[in-house]
């Protein structure tokens, strides 16, 4: 037992790592998966087809590879090329990711709203800015909340590929207790640590989900 | 000025619409006074929906001319392309009538107080404190202060078209516009809408009622159009229309319909 919290300092410093990657991650992400949405269904052609594109690229190739991109290779591309250092480099890289999958739950759940919406808005003499935030936003959080708690307990053990980068988030600290001592225990301990940030995860959109179900579509 | 005329509320003049290669709207000419109802009939697929919802600017048109109170809201050039007043102005010109669908639309996420003082809030910028009294006012015009913090959901579907109304009323308008307000609604529950449009005109107010109710029609209308194929094919006063249709195909209609 006194071994088990003898390595807690350690993999909880290894969590704050995850941690501090998760949230920023969100924080990015979640405003620029919206950006991306909206113009995703832009009317103008040549838009909508970049991002498109954007979409493409960031589902299509992996999140370490990206990383691995960005902090390797992205130096010696010319004019953009820039030189970062390594958590910077991995934030950079998944909220690119996870703002692209976040940028299509956005779109299914807008366009899942009904034509009449916005019609009856428009017939009120709403503004397309407005009909978006005050009518069609609100109802579309409803309806992506399954979907993204799908996604963001997906990022909680995505931030492990961070160990590529020689980072020592929660899983790295485990692995470096586990070579050290030649024991499995740690990784049992970060299991129990990535679980209950599920937990937490799942019992807030489970509220979340409760509260946006005082009203039937 | 002496010399000014009373312009109508809504002047349309030979409005032409298609989709793809279908024309829904061969040349279709109407105008309504103050205080006139208005109620258009005719198969479906005849294009009476389309044409209301061309007056509001939910579709766009391909030729002709609409004025509403006077003020142009499209026009077309000597070419036969129409051009639209600036998008601004379009707002602004539509916010005189008030429409209420077939489907109800009403905001399912919020209460039925809310979905009425919603867009005097958030368009016309009215505070809350100073909305909420006359919505209170509209939901007990329509039979419905019992239900004011209930969800539409919670709702029969005659008593979301009168929230329905009310939100639209909840605007001011000078004109309203009914796109078969009873169309999907259970027979049994038609009358307490019927009956809300009807105190409307008691009212006058200026309406403009696309239905399937003929009944409704003859009671409540000055005027009826019969719509078939794009076009307006007969319209008259509404009692002398139904009792003597001059067209044979407003007397197959008319028929089929009793």
């Amino acid at each position: 037992m006194d071994y088990i919290l003898n390595m807690l300092g350690p993999l909880w410093q290894g969590a704050t790592v995850t941690l501090k990657l998760f949230f920023i991650t969100l924080v990015l992400s979640l405003p620029l998966g919206l950006i991306l949405a909206l113009l995703r269904i832009s009317r103008f052609r040549a838009v909508s087809t970049s991002v498109n594109g954007y979409i493409w690229l960031m589902r299509g190739t992996p999140l370490m590879l990206q990383m691995l991109f960005i902090y390797f290779a992205l130096p010696f591309v010319p004019v953009i090329g820039v030189k970062l250092p390594d958590f910077p480099a991995a934030i950079v890289a998944f909220a690119l990711n996870y703002a692209a999958y976040f940028a299509e739950i956005f779109r299914a759940g807008i366009q899942s709203i009904s034509k009449g919406q916005y019609e009856s808005a428009k017939a009120l003499g709403f503004t397309y800015a407005q009909t978006m935030r005050r009518v069609i936003m609100p109802q579309m959080i409803k309806r992506i909340l399954p979907p993204m708690s799908n996604e963001t307990i997906t990022l909680v053990k995505d931030t492990s590929l961070i160990y590529v980068l020689a980072l020592n988030d929660l899983l790295r600290a485990a692995r470096n207790i586990v070579q050290r001592d030649f024991t499995t225990t740690p990784f049992l301990v970060a299991a129990a640590f990535y679980l209950i940030m599920t937990l937490v995860l799942t019992w807030g959109f489970q509220r979340l989900e409760k509260r946006y179900a005082v009203y039937d579509d | 000025m002496p010399f000014t005329t009373i312009k109508p509320m809504i002047d349309a003049r030979d409005v032409y619409k298609h989709f793809g290669g279908l024309e829904v709207l061969r040349g279709v000419s109407l105008s309504i006074s103050k205080g006139e109802v208005i109620a258009i009939i005719g198969p479906s697929g005849s294009g009476k929906s389309t044409f209301l919802r061309c007056l509001n600017h939910l579709e766009t048109i391909d030729r002709g001319h609409i004025e509403i109170e006077g003020e142009l809201l499209v026009e077309t050039d000597e070419h036969g392309k129409s051009h639209y007043v600036a998008d601004a102005e379009i707002r602004r010109i539509c916010r005189k009538m008030g429409m209420v669908f077939q489907q109800f639309n009403l905001f399912p996420h919020m209460t039925v107080i809310q979905n009425i003082i919603e867009a005097p809030m958030i368009v016309k910028g009215i505070p809350r404190q100073e909305i909420l009294p006359r919505a209170e006012v509209l939901l007990e015009k329509v039979g419905l202060t019992a239900k004011r913090n209930n969800y539409p959901s919670q709702l029969s579907g005659g008593q979301k078209q009168r929230v329905a109304i009310a939100r639209a009323l909840a605007m001011e308008p000078d004109i309203m516009l009914f796109d078969e307000p009873t169309s999907a609604l259970d027979p049994e529950l038609t009358g307490e809408v019927l009956r809300t449009i009807h105190a409307l005109a008691e009212e006058h107010m200026t309406m403009l009622v696309v239905t399937h109710e003929m009944a409704f029609a003859r009671e409540v209308a000055n005027k009826v159009c019969f719509m078939d194929q794009g076009e307006i094919v007969e319209s008259g006063e509404a009692k002398a229309f139904f009792a003597s249709p001059n067209h044979e195909r407003t007397k197959i209609f008319l028929k089929n319909m009793l």
